[in-house]
């Protein structure tokens, strides 16, 4: 069942993030970027895809599925178009990803006010 | 028998034994999380299989969506109280990639809106992108590498 594994996959992935918190005092921060990185090393080895046929969406949605696209972009466009594709795959297969993250961040940050909080 | 102890001894054996039950409840709580926003992809990527899209661009639509739903629920400070519950298994998935942007933007709104929400919206989605994009294109330079000269 679909669902199922990628409450699985996903849950874990977090728990991972959770423990790396916990455990070592790696600011949120750190570690998305942390899993950006594994992400891309996981990706470009092949490991991850296999991950993401089992997964789905519990592979994809974690932020360490965006550096599996961005070596996925870059894995295509090496093949196609040789040294010029680890520069243009990554971005272009992130594309989407990185203007909507950049377009409703932008315009929800500007139709919203944060939370009143207690004046000091 | 109660073995009674001061108040030093007690902030000790609190700190003990505090720690470990709260940090299983934190890995719960990340699964679940987690999970349940996984879950929420997961549905909508089967939806647009379903009604006929091609799997790749169906998944860039769910990223999109996502991320849309995460700057949402930020917005509406939302998000920001899932986090509180969840931790890592909100800030993990996209949608908490979304938050970090919001979040910081909205915060310093009062800065302006070129070096306040134009800067600020890049706090951590900044270094993410960063890291990313550099350790791809390293990624691609040594996959170029390693399939042309073999």
């Amino acid at each position: 069942m679909e669902f199922i594994r990628a409450f699985v996959v996903g849950g874990l992935i977090c728990v991972i993030g959770q423990i790396l918190i916990d455990l070592t005092k790696l600011t949120p921060a750190r570690i998305m970027v942390l899993f950006v990185v594994a992400g891309v090393v996981l990706g470009i080895l092949g490991i991850y895809p296999a991950l993401v046929e089992w997964g789905g969406a519990g592979a994809t949605v974690p932020i360490i599925g965006f550096g599996n696209v961005l070596a996925k972009g870059v894995i295509e466009d090496v093949d196609k178009k040789g040294l010029l594709g680890a520069f243009s795959g990554g971005v272009r297969a992130g594309s989407v990803g990185i203007a909507a993250a950049v377009f409703f961040g932008y315009i929800m940050a500007l139709l919203s006010k944060p939370k009143a909080k207690n004046k000091n | 028998m109660k073995k009674i102890r001061t108040k030093q001894e007690y902030v000790e054996w609190t700190q003990k034994i505090a720690p470990k039950t709260h940090k299983l409840k934190n890995m719960i709580m990340a699964f679940i999380t987690g999970g349940i926003i996984c879950t929420i992809g997961q549905v909508i990527l089967s939806l647009l299989v379903k009604a006929g899209m091609v799997k790749e661009d169906a998944a860039s639509l769910t990223t999109l969506l996502m991320i849309f739903l995460g700057a949402f629920l930020t917005g509406i400070n939302v998000y920001d109280d899932i986090g509180r519950i969840g931790g890592a298994g909100a800030a993990i998935p996209v949608t908490g990639f979304a938050n970090s942007i919001v979040s910081p933007a909205m915060e310093y709104k009062k800065e302006g809106y070129i070096m306040g929400v134009g800067a600020k919206m890049f706090l951590i989605a900044g270094p993410v992108l960063v890291y990313g994009i550099v350790a791809s294109i390293a990624a691609g330079i040594l996959y170029y590498i390693f399939t042309i000269n073999v």
